[in-house]
């Protein structure tokens, strides 16, 4: 303590201090930012995949998004989007993309299992990103629905609805319903952020949050419409629409028969 | 009865006889059942709207009841501990957590709270209903305007209390319309923030709104709507129900059933129906899933967030209004004031104020609207077919296209989903529509409205076409027309067509700018007409259903065919 206290207005002092400074704080960051990174590879490629993948991915995508997946004006750089955004939207048939739109739209699955994972191992071996989720975390039975239920009101419900039934964005943008969509879907969606959906991190959202959000959507799911037929969850307008034309129209042919003359 | 039994009371024989005449002669209930027993009233389908609004009222009277036994309108904390797995252990108010055990742990709970919800639907869409068969069939005019405005008086009350009802259940969807409420106050300038800390009870949402929203919609609100449905139907007894014209029937007589036997019969029978309907419906349809939306809190808003139909065309105005006109004129402005700098943000008052002021003020003043346009003091007692009125007709499309294009841009965000196109686009039309679709819609109506009435001057004077070609002896073809029964041509030239009045000088040879006035609204609404076809058109025609060339031996020829 001596020792420091006699040393303190030596004259590199202050640059002693600025090293141990920016040492704390590049510690806290590295520390932090590999918190926010994706799990650790869940699934293993081999190398065979990895070749595989780059075939198909030569084939398939590399039309738009340039060889090697560097990306080009049509389409951005695949570097670092991960294994879980090559399975989402290839595994959602978004990608290859149908046609050019405000956004790409879910459509027959192109690829087999395989070959998406290829792809996925491919595009997973050019940098670092999220990873297939784990079938422990996707298991809906483990987490809490009235939990996720929350967390999804206040994340999701403002563009997916608080139903699920999906909802309008700007310019032909939308948030899609999620009914049937799988768990492991649900949850890359979460983690790599598709077309308009900002990136869920695991900081903002932890893995088991995710898994309580799945719960939840599976649930509601599952447990269907406690009312009766839920006029497709879209809240008052269909409810509206249904008392217009089914009710008043019902009332209607009735005012019709009641009036009429009996011959 | 002679008069020396006259004076010997009653004795009545049978059992059912004496307990009826002890009533009767204590109540005089024979008096009241002899005079609106024998009440007439004309039978049309259109005349039942009313009905179905009175029956609809009578059913939220009876589930809202059964609601209340298990309603708990505190907005105290508590964790949700009731059957509903995907809310249990979540943090909500006592109001929501109640809704939610009416909807999953009450016996009949959830049907009830449906029957309650989708009659409220129906009822304030009956209500409209039975207004714009008023009006396109002109039944406001002498004497029944005053009816008219308590029926006016009457849909207002229903939205407020739809509104008011809509908002108990605290959950996320009603929160976010009360949001709105408040945010509309607030827009108001230096009396805003004030009216909003009073209704809330302080900063919004605070923790009295939903008690004193409970107060409002099961005692005011339905207590002023029963006295104005009793003044109402007062008023309908007492002016006699109007009726389409039709041979026999006049201004002074009223062509139908009576009360006692038909109507009191078809008239409960139809309550049972329309309770049963609404029944059926509510068993099969899911209607305000107050489990979806989750407790209010301030922070989310979800995607779809609407109110119900009735209170979707204010929220359709604020949807339209842009937020700023090109890059900087945002429609705000600063009010100096002595005690400081106040803010008046005409894009959240306009929308929510404007179109309802706009058709709250047509809708009461139009009998006198129109009463000083025709200068008709008469009594109507016959209604007009809405062809025969064009202009009044034309104005009365062009306001529900309106209405309906703000009903429309409330589920702007459901039109673009649906539909596969831009939600930006979507509002851009719509935004266009509110200006010139009613007018549009005003001029494509008054058109169509005179086709019609030349059609059925056609009708009337030559007949139904047969369509039956008919080649005469000399080479000609004609198509046989059918002449219309005369309960049918009774329909068709049975109404006044009023023309223009040009406004006369006084004794000093002057024209009041009034008169000027009213003869240009005149020009505005006569100018273009289809005179009614009078007697001697009739007699012109008489016999000739077929053309003018035909001769009376072709004449036979075409009748033995």
């Amino acid at each position: 303590m001596k020792a420091l206290s006699q040393r303190r207005r030596h004259p590199l002092a202050a640059l002693a201090l600025l090293l141990m400074a920016l040492l704390l704080t590049g510690g806290i960051y590295a520390a932090a930012s590999t918190a926010n990174e994706a799990q650790a590879q869940t699934t293993t490629f081999t190398a065979d995949d990895v070749e595989e993948g780059s075939k198909l991915f030569s084939a398939n995508c590399a039309s738009c998004h340039g060889m090697g997946a560097t990306g080009s004006d049509a389409a951005p750089s695949l570097i670092g989007v991960g294994a879980a955004s090559v399975d989402f939207q290839v595994g959602t048939g978004r990608m290859p993309m149908q046609m050019d739109g405000p956004q790409a739209q879910a459509k027959p699955v192109q690829f087999t299992e395989e070959q998406i994972s290829q792809m996925a191992a491919y595009v997973a071996s050019l940098g670092a990103g999220p990873s297939i989720p784990s079938e422990e975390i996707l298991d809906a039975s483990e987490g809490d629905p009235a939990h996720g239920g929350e967390l999804f009101r206040v994340n999701c419900a403002m563009c997916h609805n608080a139903a699920a039934a999906g909802g309008a964005l700007t310019r032909g943008k939308y948030a899609p319903s999620l009914d049937g969509v799988s768990e492991k879907h649900i949850y890359e969606a979460m983690v790599t952020g598709p077309q308009n959906m900002p990136v869920f991190s695991d900081a903002n959202v932890s893995p088991e949050d995710k898994q309580d959000i799945i719960a939840f959507l599976k649930t509601i799911e599952e447990q269907g419409s406690p009312g009766g037929a839920d006029l497709g969850s879209l809240g008052p307008v269909s409810e509206g629409l249904f008392i217009w034309v089914a009710g008043l129209g019902v009332i209607i042919a009735f005012t019709v028969w009641l009036t009429s003359r009996s011959s | 009865m002679s008069s020396s039994t006259a004076a010997q009371p009653y004795a009545p024989k049978t059992r059912t006889g004496k307990v009826t005449d002890y009533v009767d002669s204590r109540v005089g209930g024979s008096g009241i059942v002899k005079e609106f027993g024998r009440k007439i009233f004309p039978d049309h389908w259109t005349f039942m709207f009313g009905e179905v609004a009175l029956y609809t009222f009578v059913i939220l009277l009876l589930t809202g009841t059964f609601l209340t036994f298990f309603y708990d309108p505190s907005m105290a904390e508590t964790h949700y501990e009731g059957s509903y797995l995907p809310l249990r252990g979540v943090e909500m108010s006592v109001a929501y957590a109640s809704s939610l055990d009416i909807s999953f742990d009450v016996r009949g709970g959830l049907l009830m709270r449906q029957i309650h919800h989708w009659s409220a639907l129906l009822f304030v869409a009956s209500v409209a209903v039975h207004m714009l068969r008023v009006f396109f069939t002109g039944a406001f005019r002498r004497p029944r305007e005053f009816n008219w405005v308590v029926g006016c008086t009457l849909l207002i009350l229903s939205l407020a209390a739809g509104f008011t009802g809509y908002s108990l259940p605290d959950d996320l969807l009603s929160g976010n319309g009360l949001r709105i409420i408040d945010g509309v106050m607030k827009a108001i300038p230096v009396v805003g923030t004030y009216l909003s800390f009073f209704l809330f009870g302080g900063e919004f949402p605070g923790t009295m709104i939903i008690g004193r929203l409970y107060v409002l919609h099961i005692l005011l609100i339905p207590a002023v709507i029963l006295l104005l449905i009793g003044i109402h139907l007062f008023m309908v007894v007492l002016h006699k129900h109007s009726q389409f014209p039709g041979p026999g029937r006049t201004n002074t007589n009223v062509v139908g059933y009576p009360v006692g036997p038909v109507y009191a019969a078809k008239a409960g029978g139809f309550f049972f129906i329309v309770f049963g309907v609404l029944a059926a419906i509510s068993a099969a349809f899911t209607i305000n899933p107050i489990w979806n939306y989750g407790p209010y809190d301030p922070s989310p808003v979800s995607a779809g967030t609407q109110p119900d139909w009735y209170i979707g065309w204010v929220d359709g105005a604020l949807r339209l209004m842009p937020g700023t006109l090109g890059d900087n004129f945002d429609f705000e402005f600063l009010l100096p004031f002595p005690w400081g700098v106040n803010t008046l943000s005409l894009n959240v008052l306009i929308p929510a104020l404007v179109p309802a002021m706009i058709v709250f003020t047509a809708m009461f003043a139009w009998p006198w609207v129109e009463a000083w346009v025709t200068k008709d003091k008469r009594e109507h007692h016959l209604l007009d077919r809405p062809r025969n009125a064009p202009t009044r007709t034309a104005i009365g499309v062009a306001g529900v296209t309106f209405y309906c294009v703000m009903w429309a841009a409330a589920s702007s965000d459901l039109i673009a989903t649906h539909f596969m196109v831009s939600l930006n686009d979507v509002t851009y039309w719509l935004r266009f529509l509110v200006i010139f679709g009613p007018i549009l819609a005003f001029m494509a109506s008054r058109r169509i409205s005179l086709a019609l009435q030349r059609k059925d001057r056609e009708i009337a004077l030559h007949g139904r076409e047969t369509g039956r070609i008919v080649r005469l002896p000399h080479g000609e073809f004609i198509e046989v027309h059918e002449p219309v029964d005369d309960y049918k041509r009774y329909k068709l030239t049975a109404f006044e067509s009023p023309e223009v009045t040009v406004p006369k000088p006084d004794e000093n040879g002057k024209i009041s700018l009034l008169d000027k006035a009213h003869g240009r609204v005149s020009r505005f609404f006569f100018e273009d007409r289809v005179a009614p076809v009078t007697p001697k058109e009739l007699e012109a025609s008489h016999g000739d259903h077929h053309g003018e060339v035909a001769g009376a031996k072709d004449r036979e020829s075409i009748a033995s065919h």
